[in-house]
């Protein structure tokens, strides 16, 4: 479990997470939804343990994840980055293989081999395994990082608007996949996502997290809280949700 | 699927490297060898081991050093080591004048001008590091702007410093690779291996470093840790070969470029070793071809100076075009 209590983050003076309260179950996908601006990645980035909280604490599993040193943090929660850019030229195993940098620091075991080949396999990597990440088209970088940090086994997987760069079937794809990861069973994982593609939202998220200036609109089942009225009021904009091929869908009010 | 071992870094790219500076220093040591031998290869073999030692120590700290900064264009020498060599000396004969400075034995010369540059470098780094290593670009640019100091602060004490001292001052600001005190030579040799054995242990956290410092965090490297480490053995080596010899800003450009273009890697298991080989190749060669084939007695390190200049050039605007 993810126990938020009073967090508050500044940049500068400004505080740009005000004292936030939440709390997060196991399993299923958490849908981050809100305005530019709004702090969901900032919230993505504290829960991480990569942005220091300025009040109030987090805690991953019951640890603080400020206390926790860096190599345990990673193996509980696993953060994909807005602009994950890479200098060094790699290949996508490289990359993915860096996923296990926790367990394996330089030295991979058999295990952490399997596990990548079965990263590779899972995002539909193994075709491109070999191929330098910079020669590889938005969609499929963002699969490769993606794959990395699903790489991390974590119980926990945090993505920052991880279908910014894709096209319609890919989101379909990954989303799909996350989607039965996140299923009760073996391998389960806990992930909370930050995304502008509401459609998706409406279709994938078990939850919703309706964030705006630094504070929770609201927050419950994406039944009772993807509506109109929420949408509209966060967004500035009138939006409804309406219901098509047995899903829900939003489409400008 | 069979994977290949991601992490296991190919070391065979290092073979041609090293037979390359083993020919060289066989060349240097042997070409054109009269009598009496024994002196003359005691004198070619110092000189020999004080070109290995800074090429290399020059090489592996740019390595370590662009990929802490994410920045391949910088060197350590821009961060204003060469401008505090310079500082020290300047000082030391204007403090106690020309024939105290030549008193002081060259050992102990050399420990003090290495630990002081250390010293100064570790206290920029960490202070300037406290707020985290996100800072580093603005630890480079007080390095730059405190090297700016530092000269202006030097070109003072010069006017006040009589034509021998001056003189003194001007002989040991340029890097010259002749006369090399042996004793010296043997600790900067042992501390070079040391620093080189550190840095191949820290290779795989400089490779995950390499992912940029979000990233690095995100897959569980201490990457503040990690920071201050490679920053202190680039400060250790570039202290080293400075006091050994005086300042060779650019060298380090050109060994670094050289071995991303003939390794292909990222794995700093590779990189470090190749830029410290080819670091040294790089001053046996010119002084080689200087010396010996040429005849001539100017210096090396303005040469290489000019070559790695151009280069660096060549990588801005290059990069500025894209």
């Amino acid at each position: 479990m993810i126990r938020i209590a009073n967090l508050t983050v500044m940049r500068g003076t400004k505080p740009v997470l005000t004292d936030l309260s939440l709390r997060f179950g196991h399993g299923g996908i958490t849908a981050l939804i809100g305005p530019n601006g709004a702090g969901k990645s900032t919230l993505l980035h504290a829960i991480a343990g990569l942005l220091p909280a300025t009040a109030g604490q987090v805690e991953v599993e019951g640890r603080d994840v400020a206390r926790i040193r860096p190599e345990e943090r990673a193996r509980l929660v696993a953060l994909l980055m807005q602009s994950d850019r890479v200098t060094a030229r790699l290949t996508v195993e490289d990359l993915v293989s860096f996923g296990r940098w926790t367990y394996h620091k330089g030295r991979p075991t058999a295990r952490d081999r399997e596990v990548i080949a079965e990263a590779l396999s899972q995002f539909d990597l193994e075709g491109l395994a070999s191929r330098q990440i910079d020669s590889l088209s938005g969609g499929q970088r963002q699969r490769a990082f993606v794959a990395m940090a699903w790489a991390q086994e974590t119980p926990w997987l945090l993505l920052d608007e991880p279908l910014a760069a894709l096209d319609p079937r890919h989101v379909r794809d990954l989303m799909e996949r996350l989607h039965g990861m996140s299923r009760p069973g073996e391998g389960q994982r806990s992930i909370i996502i930050v995304m502008h593609d509401l459609p998706a939202a409406a279709r994938y998220a078990d939850r919703i997290i309706a964030m705006k200036d630094g504070q929770i609109v609201t927050t419950g089942p994406r039944q009772l809280k993807m509506t109109g009225a929420v949408l509209s009021d966060l967004f500035e904009t009138g939006l409804d949700v309406v219901q098509v091929g047995g899903g829900d869908t939003v489409v400008p009010a | 699927m069979p994977l290949r071992d991601v992490h296991m870094p190919d070391r065979r790219r290092l073979i041609p490297l090293a037979l390359m500076l083993t020919g060289l220093a066989a060349l240097f040591l042997a070409w054109n060898l009269k009598a009496p031998v024994e002196f003359i290869l005691t004198l070619r073999v110092g000189k020999l081991a004080s070109l290995v030692v800074v090429g290399a120590a020059i090489g592996a700290a740019t390595v370590i050093f662009q990929t802490l900064t994410e920045n391949r264009l910088l060197t350590p020498g821009i961060v204003g080591f060469d401008a505090l060599f310079v500082f020290i000396q300047t000082a030391l004969v204007l403090l106690f004048g020309g024939s105290v400075q030549a008193a002081i034995p060259p050992l102990l010369q050399f420990i003090a001008e290495a630990a002081c540059l250390v010293a100064v470098s570790l206290a920029l780094f960490t202070l300037l590091l406290r707020r985290g290593a996100g800072d580093i670009l603005r630890m480079v640019l007080t390095g730059v702007i405190l090297g700016i100091f530092l000269r202006g602060l030097t070109s003072f004490a010069q006017r006040l410093l009589d034509p021998s001292e001056f003189a003194i001052v001007q002989q040991a600001s340029i890097a010259s690779f002749t006369a090399v005190n042996s004793q010296v030579l043997t600790i900067a040799g042992v501390t070079l291996i040391l620093a080189l054995g550190a840095a191949l242990w820290l290779a795989p956290s400089l490779d995950a470093a390499g992912l940029g410092r979000q990233t690095a965090r995100g897959i569980g490297l201490d990457h503040d840790k990690v920071v201050l480490a490679g920053l202190s053995l680039v400060a250790l080596l570039v202290a080293l070969s400075t006091a050994l010899v005086g300042p060779v800003t650019f060298l380090g450009l050109i060994a670094a470029s050289l071995a991303y273009r003939f390794c292909g890697t990222w794995r700093h298991a590779v990189l470090i070793p190749a830029a410290a080989l080819i670091g040294a190749a790089i001053l046996l060669a010119g002084q080689f071809m200087f010396e010996r084939l040429l005849g001539l007695q100017s210096s090396l390190s303005v040469v290489v100076e000019f070559l790695g200049g151009l280069l660096f050039l060549f990588l801005l605007l290059r990069r500025s075009a894209r």
